[in-house]
């Protein structure tokens, strides 16, 4: 029976100073210091104590390859609804708390974007050499760098990694015709020079390896950081990094729930009859982000051919009769489960009959139809210089600016509901207790980290609480202790006795 | 404890508005899209960065991740 698929999404915002002082790591630290000191007016620091991004899944570190560094001298706080909220490398970075189920997810994706949007204003006032910092939710700047949105899922240690490398690939290869967010041209070596107009990802061209340590130079497919944040014996955490930032709440919620499934069927050992192997997964990323008829066949391991658009039919299918078979349980919840199905179905059907019948849901459609529209009125072509800044400004989150904020795409989440994630931990993670002590003890909560927190009692030494386990340290389980806790001394006394 | 249940009933409330509700398809005809994508086009010719060019050159980021 496979794990719970507790879910969540960092996102690395980009970030850009008009009228000031360029350097976005001095930008992204004001950014994130006006929304601690002015907003959420708590500061509590991230604990390093546990973070080992360099170790590999496949239990070996390979020759040359780059582990990332882990920088801890960079603005880097702790929110009441479990997030984490920092600088990394140069960008602004927000980690959803972990969340039981795919709404969850973009529940907090979304509170995620109106914290950066409440951070800036913020910024704005504690600002006062006439610059303003400007942030947007995309991957790329155009000219060659990319910046990541990654995804992680909670996993049963027991599924060998290889398993899941051959399971997923196809997935992730398949998945943007969805999950894009949509680009206007190309700026990697992988087009050999011939022009590009638009394509359905952001991040598509950048990927040049299958599987790998690496997430900002050779980036792979699959990545193998093996960080569990949480016991190891037990648990994996699949660090995803093949995606783009979405704006468009459905796509955010397919590109989630799919992957949870799809992780799911791997854990249970289900596979298609079909071999859905690509020969060469790298060059079908390219190809499928290039081709917006769904009709070009990439070349399939076993020498056949398949569109990608017929590799997510047999995933869906595949998934359809999982669920019938075993329920949906894995997916947090059943009827959450079964909405992801319901969406993939009737998506997949939209992109095979009338795509642009879904700007509503997905951003590369809602997106690509915003530049056509443009063309026509202003008589412009793909090379013109407006398409760029339209592609870019789509992803500004100032709600003055944002082009995404003017489209009426489909909400499935309530306004409320988002609004209260900025504050509110999931009840049904352990970001729930990390979350509820961070409120109820902010004084006393010295660091947190994912699977830590660490008090100061004002007695030596500083005491440090594990939460090896993202599924205990819920409402259910601790919401009655913690309300009777009058002090975190008591706290810890009752969690030791 | 009634307080409790209280809360409780709250969170599962919060919990149900968030559950997704199926949308009717769009009704629209093909006219009324083509009219609010003209509104729209004529809000964003207000709200574009005036220098097209500059804005997308000056806009340069560091690798991440």
């Amino acid at each position: 029976m496979a794990t719970p698929k507790v879910c969540g999404i960092e996102t690395e915002y980009g970030i850009h100073v008009v009228n000031g002082d360029p350097n976005p790591i001095a930008a992204s630290s004001v950014l994130i210091n006006a929304y601690a000191q002015h907003v959420a007016r708590q500061q509590t620091g991230w604990d390093f104590e546990d973070e080992a991004p360099g170790n590999d899944a496949r239990g070996f570190a390979r020759e040359g390859s780059m582990p990332p560094q882990v920088e801890t001298h960079l603005v880097n706080t702790v929110l009441t609804n479990g997030a984490r909220y920092y600088v990394d490398h140069a960008h602004p970075e927000f980690s959803t708390p972990e969340c039981r189920d795919a709404l969850e997810c973009v529940r907090y994706d979304r509170a995620g974007e109106l914290i950066l949007i409440r951070s800036m204003e913020a910024a704005d006032l504690a600002v006062h050499d006439g610059s303003q910092l400007v942030v947007y939710k995309n991957n790329s700047d155009g000219k060659g760098n990319s910046y990541g949105a990654h995804e992680n899922y909670l996993m049963d240690r027991a599924a060998p990694f290889t398993r899941i490398v051959a399971g997923v690939t196809p997935h992730f290869v398949t998945r943007q015709i969805f999950a894009g967010a949509g680009k206007v041209g190309a700026e990697t070596a992988t087009h050999d020079g011939n022009p590009v107009d638009f394509q359905l990802s952001q991040r598509a061209e950048f990927f040049e390896e299958q599987v790998g340590l690496e997430t900002t130079l050779k980036r792979p497919i699959v990545n193998t950081r093996d960080e569990p944040h949480a016991d190891p014996h037990r648990y994996r955490r699949l660090h995803v990094i093949v995606g783009d930032a979405n704006l468009a709440e459905v796509a955010t919620f397919l590109k989630v729930g799919t992957t949870s499934l799809v992780l799911a069927m791997i854990e249970d050992d289900i596979s298609s009859d079909r071999n859905l192997a690509l020969a060469d997964p790298v060059t079908a990323m390219h190809e499928v982000a290039l081709d917006r008829t769904f009709t070009r066949p990439l070349r399939m391991a076993d020498g056949s051919r398949a569109t990608a658009l017929s590799v997510q039919w047999e995933l869906f299918s595949l998934a359809r009769k999982y669920a019938d078979d075993r329920g949906l349980e894995c997916m947090g919840d059943e009827a959450i489960g079964e909405e992801v199905l319901t969406r993939w179905e009737t998506v997949l059907h939209g992109l095979e009959t009338d795509p642009m019948s879904l700007s509503r849901q997905l951003d590369w459609v809602a997106k690509l139809q915003l530049l056509e529209a443009y063309q026509d009125r202003h008589g412009c072509g793909w090379d013109d210089h407006r398409m760029a800044a339209l592609d870019l400004q789509y992803h500004d989150l100032r709600p003055s600016r944002s082009l995404f904020a003017r489209l009426d795409t489909e909400r499935i989440v309530d306004k409320d509901a988002v609004e209260s994630a900025i504050t509110e931990p999931p009840r049904g993670t352990r970001a729930w207790f990390r979350g509820q002590c961070l409120k109820k003890w902010p004084a006393a909560v010295v660091t947190a980290n994912w699977d830590s927190l660490v008090f100061d009692l004002g007695t030596d030494p500083l005491r440090r609480v594990p939460m090896m386990d993202p599924l205990k340290g819920t409402a259910e389980h601790v919401e009655e202790l913690l309300e009777a806790c009058t002090s975190p001394s008591e706290l810890l006394d009752r969690l030791s006795s | 404890m009634a307080e409790r249940e209280q809360k409780k009933k709250t969170a599962t409330t919060e919990r149900a508005d968030e559950v997704v509700e199926d949308v009717p398809a769009a009704s629209a005809t093909g006219e009324k899209l083509k009219a609010e994508l003209d509104d729209l086009l004529d809000e964003i010719d207000e709200v574009l960065e005036d220098n097209a060019e500059e804005f997308v050159r000056n806009y340069v980021q560091k690798g991440g991740e």
